[in-house]
């Protein structure tokens, strides 16, 4: 009760903001002081409480609407006040090159995605579905070799699995979905409290490299294909992270 | 951060600051309207306020020179919330952040387990602090926010970040523990 470490160092050592001589320090403390050891386990598991109960609050689909709606307004007007009529007909040719390209684009992707087994329409239910509180993991446990052979029997192929928490992308857990009518294995990753899923499932198609980002909803996500398996990254971190988590896969 | 009127004129905005703003702040949509929600412990009005911060920030853009978006933002952010708190509900901004505690005996590991295992009850214990505890540990466990970036999220000098989360993380045990009749007591 009356140890000083309880109420200061402590919180820094669970944080991890300690440097190392400090983080030495608290440790050795730690192994004759009962205060402190009570309290770093109460902290402990109030923490994971915290984080597994559910209790970040997303963003509503109806919020983005109304914040692009709103963008729109805060943009648009500065376009058109201070461009001259006769360049209306610029941007309009420039309009439709951009709107062509993108139709070719998106054509593309359409046909890609349709080479693949499930829609983005899938792809970002079954990414949404998974944050509803209890959703999230069958097998919650940040240990490859826990979460690899959980897989066992349950799926018609193994799905390799890989702890990134050195690179700032801490396996979560991993859990059977459903994508596009078929079993699939969704391997859960963070990425500072934000979660990433990964999909894998098996395909005799080609390997590919990491494709283009997609976007949905305000949902990113990163797909391509590797050694007979089919790997789609969704979530809502930005694409940099997203991708960077592709290529630790991909190697 | 001056008048809200910053960056009419000739800082109008265009579509290539329209293009930056999507690919920098946008994302973060989610930190905003989770640090909303829990400032306000309403969704109806932190959609309300999380739209108005992210406008602001558009408006601003042109004065963020890079560096943590988030961190800019939810700085924005929250700055939104205690404006509207003190227009909307000042009596909850009275609670005083340096309010002296008694040191308490933690709670043993176990009956914190089987208190915080209840969701609700966890967010009822959290909805009861005073706002500046509650952001701060939602800063730090539900966003995942460094003490640098809370620091700069909640202007509170870095130093202090250790301690005032260890007196948050204090006052969410104590609330937890506490039994359903004293927590009506107590007029919750």
């Amino acid at each position: 009760m009356g140890c000083d470490y309880t109420r200061t160092a402590l919180h820094g050592y669970l944080d991890g903001e300690l440097d190392a001589t400090r983080a030495a320090e608290f440790e050795r403390h730690l192994e004759g002081c009962r205060e402190c050891a009570n309290t770093l386990g109460a902290e402990e598991s109030l923490r994971s409480s915290m984080q597994r109960s559910g209790l970040y609050e997303h963003a509503p689909i109806s919020l983005r609407k109304k914040i692009r709606a709103g963008l729109d307004a805060a943009t648009a007007p500065a376009i058109a006040s201070r461009i001259p009529v006769w360049r209306w007909f610029v941007v309009a040719a420039a309009i439709l090159i951009v709107s062509s390209v993108s139709w070719f684009a998106w054509n593309r992707t359409q046909n890609s995605a349709s080479s693949s087994p499930f829609t983005a329409a899938e792809l970002i239910d079954a990414h949404v579905r998974s944050l509803q509180p209890g959703h999230l993991t069958d097998v919650a446990s940040t240990d490859q070799h826990t979460v690899k052979p959980w897989f066992d029997g349950k799926l018609a192929f193994v799905p390799p699995v890989k702890d990134f928490a050195d690179e700032g992308f801490p396996l979560v857990g991993g859990r059977l979905d459903v994508l596009g009518g078929q079993n699939v294995a969704a391997l859960v990753y963070s990425r500072r409290k934000h979660i990433i899923n990964v999909f894998v499932l098996p395909t005799k198609e080609p390997d590919t490299p990491i494709h283009q980002p997609g976007l949905r909803q305000g949902y990113q996500w990163r797909h391509w294909r590797r050694q007979g398996m089919e790997y789609c990254a969704v979530s809502d971190v930005s694409d940099s992270d997203l991708y960077e988590l592709a290529q630790l896969i991909y190697q | 951060m001056s008048g809200s009127d910053q960056g009419r004129g000739s800082d109008l905005l265009d579509v290539q600051d329209r293009a930056r703003f999507e690919q920098l702040v946008l994302p973060h949509l989610d930190a905003a309207f989770n640090l909303a929600r829990w400032l306000l412990r309403s969704r109806a009005d932190s959609e309300d306020v999380a739209q108005e911060a992210m406008l602001r920030a558009y408006r601003f853009f042109r004065g963020f020179h890079g560096g943590d978006a988030r961190a800019w933002l939810l700085q924005i952010v929250r700055n939104t919330c205690y404006t509207w708190l003190e227009k909307n509900r000042p009596v909850e901004l009275m609670t005083e952040f340096d309010e002296e505690l008694h040191p308490q005996p933690s709670a043993s590991p176990e009956a914190l387990a089987i208190a915080s295992d209840n969701r609700d009850r966890l967010n009822r214990a959290l909805e009861t602090l005073p706002p500046r505890f509650r952001e701060v540990l939602v800063l730090r466990e539900l966003e995942g926010c460094s003490y640098k970036e809370i620091a700069a999220i909640t202007s509170i000098p870095i130093g202090t970040v250790m301690s005032a989360l260890a007196r948050a993380r204090q006052r969410l045990q104590r609330a937890l523990t506490l039994s359903p009749a004293q927590e009506a007591s107590r007029g919750l």
